[in-house]
């Protein structure tokens, strides 16, 4: 064997040998990937706001890595892989469409630890959490169905994937019971980050007459063109958003990652880490709704507050029967609760709803 | 279509158009040259916060522009200086050139998250823009959008008409003859790979300023490469890529507008509307393959050394 091979191998082995047992005082090595840039002010904000929540919490004896914007798919797979390689015990792969990326690499890497935020398929190494946004959109429906002067709400769709849809549904079923009258526009524009396209969804729904706007999209940018026609009014989404506050934002369903994340590095360390499956919600912590402003009347402040302690309390499901079907079949009888089954494959709308879920 | 109207729909038509037509028309100048520059969206995203800020910090949204022009450009010297002075691959330095602008446009947005930018005043035509249906459609919008088509126009006269546009064009072409001519390649390169990154930047500068307004990484999500694809489907002509801007830009913001109207299309099919509709106009129209070969500058990324 020539020379050279020789001490390469040697190399190589010294550093599995090296690599293999983590030492005490070796930091836990954890990292992230995020589907938006960490400034978008939204979705992956929050999630960077929990890894620095990691640092702050565990000091020296963790180290952590993300990369940001990486598109959900073949390229997820390799910037996971680099993060396997690199020796990073713990991978929070944090959106939705990183699914099957992250199962492929955890195959791959059975004494890797993978979470993967949003999905439903778990592995011996990977985890999933989620929280319940549905809640938080049932309280701010319930602001928008009071607020509207038009009876006309606008939604910012994303993707046509559970989660997107049980939000729809929540908020619609919140503002229904608040007004009737109500009517809710959806749009789909299939980003989760592209401002500009979100400010052109957002313009159309304006056009359309709509003067509420829910998104479901990581940038300000339909805050912005709310701000700009004057007399409508949105919320914050993942993120406080407070930029735009006292109007057009006026609360917003913040996502709070933080004490998940450090409950995971911390199981990691000792050793007690196993594949669950989280969905935690307003009762929690997890989500939190955004402060009120004073654009909001002092009533509907009351009323979503108390929808809110409702929640919380565990006295109030958002999906509480009679529910019917967008196509009039019953879904929940009088006073039936929905199961997290249901919840977690929803692709149908409520009752009420216009147009069609896109497959 | 019920609900949908018309007038508003061509006023924002123009709007969502203006950014890549701003790149596009940048683009073409660069490649008409012979220069193949993938750093479109790194110096639009560059333009984008560099207007930005400057129109922040001056309060002025002309001056802000100023600077996005300023700063596409700089950027794109970047790539002048390596590809035409240190010969390297155009496609290589291109793509490094769109890296290093969304890092670089993070770098210095860290301070203009979340702030809001002096708006853009609409020019005022007085009675004009009351003309029923003509004056909300064409006459009420900022300068840039005027000066976007205003920008093809010149292009236009600049290729078609002048000596310059024959020299860029025959450098296009052929560099060795253009320089056994005496012409100076490298130099006029030079100038429109900076024109080109002052396009750019300002069609990033209309995103951040106009369209969406206000500064948010990576905010061009892809802008940027939607221009150089219509470089390409538009045959390398002006008035085709006005044509392909605002077909895309057009249809973009049709289908929103459809599916917030409740049209009774699938939406997956309004969604892939925008590309599917550009492409297939763009392709047929350059489908007599012998003349759009003919449009294709030959010496379209290819690295010019003068040897004599």
């Amino acid at each position: 064997m020539p020379q050279f091979l020789k001490s390469a191998l040697a190399g190589a082995a010294l550093a599995l040998a090296l690599g293999l047992p983590a030492t005490a005082d070796e930091p836990t090595k954890v990292g992230f990937i995020y589907v938006g840039p960490i400034g978008d002010l939204g979705w992956s904000h929050e999630h960077d706001q929990g890894r620095k929540a990691i640092e702050e919490a565990f000091g020296d004896k963790v180290q952590t890595t993300y990369v940001e914007s990486v598109p959900e798919g073949a390229d997820a797979e390799r910037v996971l892989t680099q993060m396997a390689l690199s020796g990073h015990d713990l991978i929070f792969t944090t959106s939705f469409g990183y699914m099957e990326p992250t199962l492929n690499i955890a195959k791959k890497f059975p004494n890797v630890k993978f979470e993967h935020a949003t999905g439903y398929k778990q592995a011996p190494n990977v985890s999933t959490y989620s929280a319940r946004f549905y809640e938080g959109r049932a309280v701010i429906g319930h602001i928008a169905g009071r607020m509207t002067k038009s009876n006309k709400i606008g939604y910012i769709a994303s993707f046509p994937i559970p989660e997107v849809i049980r939000g729809i549904n929540a908020s619609y079923i919140h503002a229904k019971k608040a007004n009737p009258d109500v009517e809710m526009k959806v749009v789909w524009v299939y980003t989760w980050f592209d401002p500009g396209k979100e400010a052109d969804a957002a313009k159309a729904l304006i056009e359309q007459g709509v003067d509420v706007i829910l998104q479901h999209t990581d940038s300000t940018a339909p805050m912005a063109e709310a701000e700009k026609a004057g007399n409508v009014i949105g919320f914050g989404q993942a993120s406080d958003m407070s930029q735009y506050a006292p109007s057009p934002r006026v609360s917003a369903i913040i996502d709070n990652w933080a004490p998940y994340y450090i409950d995971r590095v911390q199981a990691v360390m000792d050793g007690t880490w196993e594949s669950v499956a989280t969905w935690d919600g307003i009762a929690d912590g997890m989500v939190k709704i955004g402060e009120m402003t004073d654009a909001i009347p002092a009533d509907v402040q009351e009323e979503a507050q108390a929808i809110a302690d409702a929640i919380a309390a565990g006295d109030y499901h958002p999906f509480t029967g009679p529910l019917n079907k967008q196509d009039g079949t019953a879904w929940l009888a009088e006073g039936e609760t929905a199961d997290d089954g249901t919840l977690l494959g929803m692709n149908f709308y409520v009752e009420g709803l216009e147009g069609d879920v896109p497959n | 279509m019920a609900g949908i109207s018309i007038e508003l729909l061509l006023a924002s038509l123009m709007v969502a158009a203006t950014p890549i037509l701003l790149a596009a028309i940048g683009e073409l100048v660069v490649e008409k040259a012979g220069v193949l520059n993938l750093g479109v969206e790194g110096m639009m995203i560059t333009g984008a916060i560099c207007g930005f800020a400057v129109a922040v910090e001056t309060g002025s949204p002309t001056l802000g522009f100023a600077g996005a022009a300023l700063g596409g450009a700089a950027l794109s010297v970047i790539f002048a200086v390596l590809t035409q002075l240190l010969l390297s691959n155009h496609v290589a330095t291109g793509l490094a050139l769109t890296l290093f602008g969304l890092g670089f446009s993070a770098l210095i947005g860290q301070g203009y998250v979340g702030v809001k930018p002096p708006s853009t005043p609409q020019i005022n035509l007085g009675v004009l823009s009351d003309i029923p249906f003509l004056g909300p459609v064409l006459l009420s919008h900022d300068l840039m959008v005027y000066l976007g088509l205003a920008l093809v126009a010149a292009v236009w006269a600049v290729l078609k008409f002048t000596r310059t546009g024959l020299i860029l064009r025959a450098i296009g072409e052929s560099h060795d003859a253009a320089h056994a001519l005496g012409y100076k390649v490298v130099r006029l390169r030079f100038l429109a790979i900076l024109f080109g990154g002052a396009s750019a930047g300002l069609g990033g500068a209309y995103l951040s300023l106009v369209r969406v307004p206000q500064w948010t990484e990576g905010m061009t999500a892809g802008a940027g490469w939607i221009a150089l694809a219509l470089v390409v489907f538009g045959a390398w002509k002006p008035w085709r890529v006005l044509l392909g801007a605002y077909l895309f830009g057009g249809v973009s913001v049709l289908q929103l507008n459809l599916q917030a109207a409740g049209l009774k299309v699938p939406v997956e099919l309004l969604s892939m509307s925008p590309y599917l509709i550009t492409i297939l106009v763009l392709v047929i129209m350059s489908a007599d393959k012998r003349r759009a070969a003919l449009n294709a500058p030959a010496a379209l990324g290819r690295v010019f050394h003068a040897t004599t």
